[in-house]
């Protein structure tokens, strides 16, 4: 029953540097294609900036070098101008980040950012993204609302609504549900579950529970010795969950780690 | 320590499944113990105890529930969790094989055996000693163990067919015996059968290790429940 | 929710009889809390009285100077605001030509000024701070001299910058500026107001949360997007407090308008000529004439035109932010 998805994303050979200091070695990763990749691994391991590198966010920090292939599409990411990769790989934070702008205004930041002036398909794009990010019937009645006046869950599908608006292939999550409450963190993995189908969803999370529940296919990391985070293991959640194949891992998601 | 109340769970978990393997191994030998001596008395004792039994099997499998819901065990620990209330399961129904036993001897009544019996206690000492051993395999997650021990199944197979055959000719001789040598008979196939779920423990002592769940059925040509 | 509604399991009930009918902690710590209460009060009280003080000040001298001066307004109104001055030793006329001379310098100062140091805010928030850190020496240090500039400016008193503004613009740029005129005056005050604009809107700009841009390019807009489209917006607030405070410092400015701006009391049609704005009059008629009333009468129209403008602004901010908060 197992077809093998193609890969979306690929890492070879990845290194990552702040100035001297190595904070990802030799990743080597193939991330398929509208599965749902869960991130996980101790604090300081590395699984938030290994995310960052798919979007590039890792350039506003100064003092950052990279080795090795990161590959979209077989495409190499350095390669392209980063604000055009933003527009194929998306990003939705930790704790939501709306900006202080109207609902309407949110989600068609990114369209209007991209050069897109009609009104008219402004509002089918913000009404479709909407939609999928199950928010369009909480706020259809007013979409001049602000942002901000939305509850933490709402907000947080806001920014995902706003990420979907410029019809990206990948979204990357880091650690999305973390600052919402139990209910409103459910709905956010359900709402992921569905997003699979047309999109690819790479998401960090420190909650194991979560990683088991929401995702496809989890990738552990761990940090060595002298701090740099390494990938230990990679396979379906199923089997990462009930028979994994590294000591190291099994330490981990049974919480017998250190 | 991290998961150090986990772990004490676990811990308690082991415990209690050894005190019900011990409880169903007393049963086993003082039901045929009592069936060689004719001793009515202790077999009603025996069926009473089965309730104990019972209690314990259901305590197990509340207290392993309760360490799944509130624990969220993954992995090796899920897997013990599950091999937990299948031998629990296991071990209920080798201790129903006791006190069928029991029934038996109050059945059979007052009044001398066909035989000697021989043959059955042997049977009876070597499941016991089978499950003795699959226990200790189960708690220290001995993996050679587990996968040797369902050989000796073959042993209390053989002494069945010769239960079977010895019996088989004392009803050819004198028809009027056919009642008791079936009861008899009845017994050894308990023993048997408790044999055969050693070889089930065995199967999730394996299952808890490695992870994979295998068949250990050792090669023999007999039909299960029937002799030969 | 009302009594007995709420589902409680058998166990917590049982737990929970034999619990003490009146109260048996053993409060210890009394007199320490009651004394430090007493403290805290003391502080708070210490606290109100320097606030009322401060309030008392403002009010005492704004009204001393509009219970002085309202009268010689009321008395002749609206001519003394309608007619122009027409000198001499008990400063006749009104001051018609002083309060529109006023505005322009408001205008132009502020024209000049905040779009130069908002730019440059921005240009030392969003752009000097990656570079600050990379390999490029120069503009790194480039960066901190201009920091410290703004910071030591911030500082300088404003009769320098009158005389720089003598120096530069009236004297030396004479054929560009027509010497003694609203542009030299504006120029020059400009110069006194960059370091304050720019370091409200710097503080306004730093005071925007990281997230925002991060979201923002995490979109696919570029850096100047982002800028324009979410970081400044969020700032203005901040930014227009920064203009409101150099309004009120250009319509007081005495020192710097008097060496750049000339001081005649006709009304300037050109930004080439000069005029005389109310501080300046006010001065002027203060020390060179004997209608000490008239001064008065001067200040109370500059301490209401300032209360004026500084509504304006704040409405038109309000407005411009209303739809950036949650309604």
């Amino acid at each position: 029953m197992e077809d093998v998805n193609h890969t979306k994303l690929e890492t070879r050979g990845y290194d990552m540097f702040y100035g001297d200091f190595q904070a990802l070695r030799e990743v080597h990763i193939k991330i398929p294609a509208n599965q749902i990749t869960a991130i996980i691994g101790p604090s300081g391991c590395g699984k938030s900036t290994f995310l960052r590198t798919f979007n590039r966010m890792n350039d506003l920090i100064s003092d950052v070098r990279v080795a090795g292939e990161v590959i979209l599409d077989g495409c190499s990411i350095f390669e392209m101008d980063p604000v055009e990769l933003r527009r194929h790989v998306g990003m939705v934070f930790q704790r939501p980040n709306p900006f202080p702008k109207s609902i309407f205004d949110n989600v068609a930041y990114g369209p209007r950012a991209n050069g897109l002036r009609d009104r008219a398909q402004l509002g089918d794009i913000v009404k479709r993204s909407l939609r999928d990010a199950v928010l369009w019937d909480e706020v259809k009645d007013d979409l001049g609302r602000s942002g901000l006046a939305l509850s933490g869950g709402q907000q947080q599908r806001l920014c995902i609504a706003r990420a979907l608006a410029v019809e990206p292939q990948v979204i990357l999550m880091d650690e999305p549900a973390s600052a919402l409450d139990p209910i409103a963190t459910l709905r956010i993995e359900e709402l992921i579950q569905t997003l699979k189908e047309k999109y690819t969803i790479v998401i960090v999370t420190h909650n194991m529970q979560q990683a088991a529940r929401a995702s496809d296919y989890t990738a552990f990391f761990m940090m060595a010795e002298d701090r740099a985070g390494c990938l230990v293991e990679f396979g379906p959640t199923q089997q990462i969950f009930t028979r994994p194949q590294n000591k190291q891992t099994e330490d981990y998601i049974t919480g017998r780690f250190g | 320590m991290p998961r150090e109340s986990f772990d004490k769970d676990l811990q308690h978990l082991e415990d209690d499944i050894l005190t019900l393997g011990s409880m169903v191994e007393t049963s086993i030998m003082e039901a045929v113990d009592a069936l060689k001596r004719r001793d009515l008395e202790r077999s009603r004792e025996l069926i009473a105890f089965d309730r104990k039994i019972n209690e314990k099997r259901f305590a197990i499998e509340a207290e392993a529930l309760a360490v799944i819901a509130m624990q969220q065990p993954v992995a090796i620990d899920l897997r013990m969790l599950a091999a937990v209330l299948d031998i629990a399961d296991e071990l209920e129904r080798i201790g129903d094989y006791a006190k069928g036993i029991a029934k038996i001897n109050l059945r059979i009544g007052e009044g001398p055996l066909l035989k000697p019996l021989v043959d059955i206690p042997a049977m009876a000492r070597k499941a016991c000693s089978m499950l003795h051993r699959a226990l200790e395999a189960f708690i220290d997650r001995d993996v050679d163990r587990a996968r040797a021990l369902p050989r000796e199944d073959d042993e209390v197979d053989n002494l069945y067919n010769q239960v079977y055959r010895e019996l088989m000719t004392y009803v050819i001789a004198d028809p009027r015996t056919i009642e008791q040598a079936n009861f008899l008979l009845w017994a050894a196939h308990n023993l048997e059968r408790a044999a055969d779920r050693v070889t089930n423990i065995c199967e999730r002592v394996l299952f808890t290790a490695t992870g994979e769940l295998i068949e250990m059925d050792v090669e023999d040509m007999g039909i299960e429940g029937m002799p030969g | 929710m009302s009594e007995g509604t709420a589902t409680v399991s058998k166990s917590v009930l049982e737990a929970g009889e034999g619990a003490p009918d009146r109260c048996t902690i053993d409060f210890q710590d009394q007199a320490n809390v009651a004394r430090r209460r007493v403290v805290q009060g003391i502080a708070f009280g210490l606290l109100w009285l320097a606030g009322i003080a401060a309030v008392l000040v403002l009010l005492f001298v704004a009204g001393y100077v509009i219970a002085r001066g309202a009268g010689t307004v009321a008395a002749d109104f609206p001519g003394f605001l309608l007619d122009p001055p027409l000198g001499g030793l008990s400063a006749e006329g009104g001051i018609s030509t002083t309060i529109v001379t006023t505005f322009y310098v408001v205008f132009l100062t502020i024209g000049i000024a905040a779009p130069l140091g908002i730019f440059a805010a921005i240009y030392l928030v969003e752009y000097a701070e990656g570079v600050e850190n990379s390999e490029n020496k120069w503009v790194s240090r480039l960066v901190g001299v201009v920091r410290f500039g703004v910071e030591t400016l911030a500082g300088v008193p404003s009769i320098i910058f009158g005389l720089f503004g003598y120096a530069l613009f009236v004297t030396t740029l004479n054929e560009h500026t027509g010497g003694f005129s609203l542009i030299s005056g504006s120029l020059a005050c400009a110069c006194l107001l960059l370091p304050v604009i720019i370091r409200a809107s710097e503080e306004a700009l730093k005071a925007v949360p990281r997230s925002y841009r991060e979201g923002s390019l995490a979109l696919g807009a570029t850096q100047w997007q982002t800028v324009r489209q979410v970081v400044l917006p969020a700032a203005l607030p901040g930014i227009i407090t920064g203009i409101v405070l150099s309004v009120g410092r250009v319509v007081s400015e005495t020192a710097v308008f008097y060496v750049t701006l000339g001081g005649t009391h006709n009304l300037p049609t050109s930004l080439r000529q000069g005029g005389r704005t109310m501080a300046m009059h006010l001065y002027t008629v203060a020390t060179e004439t004997t209608a000490y009333e008239k001064a008065m009468a001067t200040g109370a129209v500059l301490i209401v035109t300032i209360v004026l403008i500084n509504l304006i602004i704040n409405l038109i901010s309000r407005r411009l932010t209303a739809g950036l908060k949650g309604r």
